[in-house]
């Protein structure tokens, strides 16, 4: 497999190596309608205006070449899209090439990588650009054989007649079926026909990621390149007073010291740039710069402050009469409170962008996240057309959701538009980890009340956080509004629930901050999924009842009562015993619904030890089975990290953690014994790279509930400390 | 600037550099192996871990002045084809996700292997432990170096 490469549609033929004519399909948004897609083909879409999403083509050697309009950072995308086409198209997945397409939403569909959308999002319209070009192929090998269609069947690039066994090979096909319309609406294979799909095939990028060979944002070279690094206010919202370049400049390889800007949202934060002729020279620039900065006119706050904050808010709300009668009349009542962080991305390659502008131009590579968002975030900004900014996708050294942000290719682009050349902006791990955005902290109440039965007769939760959507917007924030009855969610809480509890009510208030906040892995879910698993447990516990047959009784569902039976049996739920503790919790968010068994247990020396995490995904629709697995694994390592190991603290304006010092990640000798099981029905295919966090965290601490007796409603804790 | 003359994976690389520039630096900028990489520059994530005559050593805090005649590996070094043991068993095993962190993860384990062909759970998680992955590979990390050293797999593959 080669490294991503640049496709556009003009040199697509050429730069994908096909040899003259070729099939080439893709999935287009009409022209009348860009909400829908229809499946076209290269000559229809010929004609300007027309642009194809996600393309597959065979050329006339046979050989297969799949563009996937997906950034892979990690999750598997780029295994398991074209998984998917190969599937209909009846081709060998090893015979196929796979390429990255850059950024362009007219022709590709959103590409925005999150809310684990891409299999969830597109495998519909992908098994249908698959099959169609099957049938084009055997509609032409059956008018050749003169037999009706029917009597053939495709298998590994070849179409074959039934009753007579011709064979005739894809590439033989390809000419006379480029010029055919496409049928529309062929019908699918069922799940039992699949060949590939639902198999654990090894993943085509690994090979180029255990040689060196794989390229990453940082490894992008380009001729004349220049590197910066730029010196950033340690406070958010801070300007640059003056600054003094003396020093820098005297640096061997330092060409230029110059002002840069960063958007976050609608601020423009202020920086001083390094550009040199290495990033070692750079660096040392950079520690030569003298900055003198105006910090005044924000708030330069502490999370001490920021935590009173979002307890004070959590009592703003007004009460809900209809709730708070139910609620005082319950036969038992509990009230709660839970505290998580902010956090900090950390993904192990760190920030970068590579950016050459020139001549109302833009073309920027790196590891991108969100390919849309930044071409039309650069267009607007740079006041270049949106068919003039060209962004290009390399291997994501993790992405999590703060590679979707906007802020540093626009740095990038600023500072190639001032040097006339081509920059590589280098943030060093204390620039991205200190700088944000953050995953904003969440503060939870609940209330819940259980009636003579022991049932949930109320549950309330209240949260206060910093919105992502508010630092969207620089308006000021809505005073906080009467709480809600009988509507309203908690992002992760699984939604039959509130067909069994008879008097529910939400509500939330904003938190005022200067910190950027953005996306973390199963955003709001990855808090919130901790308030509302934890506290579900609680009134099981209150109820007098087991947790998993409390969860049943409340879980009216048959996904989910299939689920809970499954996660009884695989854990041996019954089995347990008086010298460990276990947890459960089941969190649903982005498709997916996850449900995690963490067993704990006292070492001899009396700390605690996490001795197994049983984990159980019910995606619906899937497509690897090993990805799944790896992917929750990895969310259920994350998710320990957040709990018990790291988290982002804020000090006279300032992020205090900065390097893997003092935000501790998770390492091997904290990993637990993971085993991930995988639901089977037919339900439609849900997200894989982020459901599986959530309910580690709540499992974990009611594991320890179930052993100590000692309940933790604030993260992190210190696991050898309980 | 001094020059040097650095053996890397079996070829001469004169260079000239900073006598303080990390060994990373000079790796990826100046003889342009781009395979080993930055992480934190403080030698405690282990991205950028190649060997010093065999031993694992964390390039970005590692001034290429003290490199002296010691031959260097990189990822680069293990195998050009995936044709080594450790790289066999990261395929077989499925290890990587963004695959950032996963030239050190294999440099440290290369070379627990060359100096204990047979390591213990605990041996693994202390020859591993300097190395971070976000996107947490750790219990396939552990199954793929058992599988290299030809340790069976214990029961739920741990």
């Amino acid at each position: 497999m080669k490294n991503p490469q640049e496709i556009t549609r003009r040199d697509f033929i050429r730069q994908a190596g096909l040899s003259g004519v070729a099939l080439t399909l893709g999935l287009s948004r009409t022209v009348a309608d860009k909400t829908t897609t229809e499946i076209i083909n290269l000559q229809t879409a010929s004609p300007p205006g027309i642009e194809l999403m996600s393309w597959i083509s065979i050329d006339k050697s046979g050989k297969v070449v799949i563009v996937t309009h997906r950034s892979e950072m990690g999750q598997g995308t780029f295994q398991a899209i074209p998984q998917i086409v190969a599937e209909e198209l009846e081709v060998d997945l090893d015979q196929a090439t796979i390429r990255f397409a850059p950024s362009h939403p007219e022709k590709y569909g959103p590409q925005p990588q999150e809310g684990s959308f891409s299999v969830r999002g597109w495998y519909k319209q992908l098994l249908q650009v698959g099959a169609t070009a099957r049938e084009m192929l055997i509609s032409v090998a059956a008018k050749r054989w003169q037999v009706p269609p029917s009597e053939c069947y495709a298998e590994n690039s070849h179409v074959i007649h039934r009753q007579s066994g011709k064979t005739v090979h894809y590439g033989l096909l390809v000419e006379e079926a480029s010029a055919l319309t496409p049928p529309q609406n062929i019908s699918l294979k069922s799940r039992k026909e699949y060949k590939i799909i639902g198999k654990s095939l090894h993943r085509q990028d690994i090979p180029v990621k255990i040689n060196g060979t794989a390229q990453f944002g940082l490894d992008k070279k380009l001729p004349g390149m220049l590197y910066a690094v730029v010196e950033r206010n340690p406070r958010f919202r801070g300007k640059v007073s003056r600054f003094d370049a003396t020093r820098a400049m005297a640096v061997s390889g330092v060409k230029r010291v110059l002002p840069v800007q960063r958007a976050v949202w609608g601020s423009l934060y202020e920086g001083v740039a390094v550009v040199a002729d290495s990033l070692w020279a750079a660096l040392q620039g950079r520690k030569a710069l003298v900055v003198e900065w105006d910090d005044s006119g924000f708030e330069h706050l502490g999370s001490e402050q920021l935590d009173a904050q979002m307890r004070e808010n959590l009592k703003k709300p007004i009460p809900s009469e209809q709730f708070e009668a139910v609620f005082q009349n319950a036969a038992k009542q509990l009230e709660a409170i839970y505290e998580t962080p902010y956090q900090s991305h950390s993904c192990m390659e760190p920030l970068n962008c590579t950016a050459h502008v020139q001549d109302n131009r833009i073309e920027i590579w790196g590891p991108i996240q969100e390919a849309n968002w930044i071409q039309a975030d650069l267009s607007e900004r740079m006041g270049v057309p949106k068919e003039r900014v060209k962004v290009n996708m390399t291997f994501l050294g993790g992405g999590f959701g703060r590679k979707a942000f906007t802020d540093y290719p626009y740095e990038a682009a600023l500072l190639s538009k001032a040097m006339n050349v081509p920059i590589q902006v280098v943030w060093t791990r204390e620039d991205d980890m200190t700088a944000g955005p953050f995953r904003p902290g969440g503060f939870y109440a609940c209330k819940g009340g259980i009636d003579t039965a022991g049932r949930i007769l109320a549950f309330q939760a209240i949260t206060a956080t910093q919105w992502l959507g508010q630092a969207w917007s620089p308006e000021p924030y809505p005073e906080p509004g009467p709480l809600t009855y009988n509507t309203g969610s908690l992002e992760g809480m699984p939604s039959p629930y509130f067909k069994a509890i008879p008097h529910y009510s939400f509500g939330g208030v904003g938190t005022r901050s200067p910190i950027p906040v953005m996306w973390w892995r199963a955003p709001t879910a990855c808090t919130a999924g901790f308030a509302g698993e934890s506290f579900i447990d609680e009134l099981a516990h209150l109820a007098g009842q087991d947790p998993m047959v409390f969860r049943r009784a409340h879980l009216p569902d048959k996904r989910y009562q299939a689920l809970l039976d499954r996660l009884e049996a695989i854990s041996n739920w019954k089995s347990r015993g008086k010298n460990s503790g276990w947890g459960v919790a089941v969190t649903e968010c982005f498709g997916g619904i996850c449900g995690h068994i963490v067993q704990v247990s006292r070492k001899p020396d009396g700390t605690l030890k996490i001795n197994k995490v049983i984990a159980l995904m019910d995606c619906g629709w899937y497509v690897n089975p090993d990805i799944i697995r790896a992917q929750v694994e990895g969310s259920i390592i994350m998710g320990l990290g957040a709990a018990i190991k790291h988290a982002t603290t804020f000090k006279d304006g300032k992020a205090v953690e900065r390097n893997f010092t003092t935000y501790a990640m998770p390492r091997i000798t904290d990993t637990p014994e993971i085993e991930v099981h995988i639901m089977e029905n037919d339900e439609p295919a849900g997200g894989v790279g982020e459901p599986g966090l959530p309910p580690f965290a709540p499992a974990l601490c009611n594991a320890i509930f179930d052993l100590t007796g000692k309940r933790i409603r604030t993260l992190p804790f210190k696991l050898n400390e309980v | 600037m001094p020059a040097y003359s650095l053996l890397i994976n079996g070829k001469t690389y004169p260079v000239d550099a900073d006598a303080q520039m990390p060994l990373l630096w000079v790796i990826r900028e100046l003889v342009g192996l781009t395979g080993t990489k930055y992480g934190c520059g403080i030698a405690q994530c282990g991205a950028c871990t190649v060997h010093l005559k065999g031993a694992p050593v964390r390039s970005c805090s590692f001034p290429v002045s003290a490199v002296l005649n010691q031959p260097i590996t990189t990822i680069e070094g293990i195998s050009k084809d995936n044709s080594h043991p450790i790289q066999k068993a990261w395929i077989a095993e499925q290890v990587p996700q963004c695959g950032y962190c996963q030239s050190g993860q294999i440099m440290s384990a290369v070379a627990l292997l060359k100096t204990n062909p047979q390591p213990t759970d605990d041996a693994i998680d202390a020859a591993m432990q300097g190395n971070i992955c976000r996107c947490g590979t750790y219990p396939r990390i552990r199954k793929a170096i058992k599988r290299a050293a030809g340790i069976p797999p214990t029961p739920n593959g741990q």
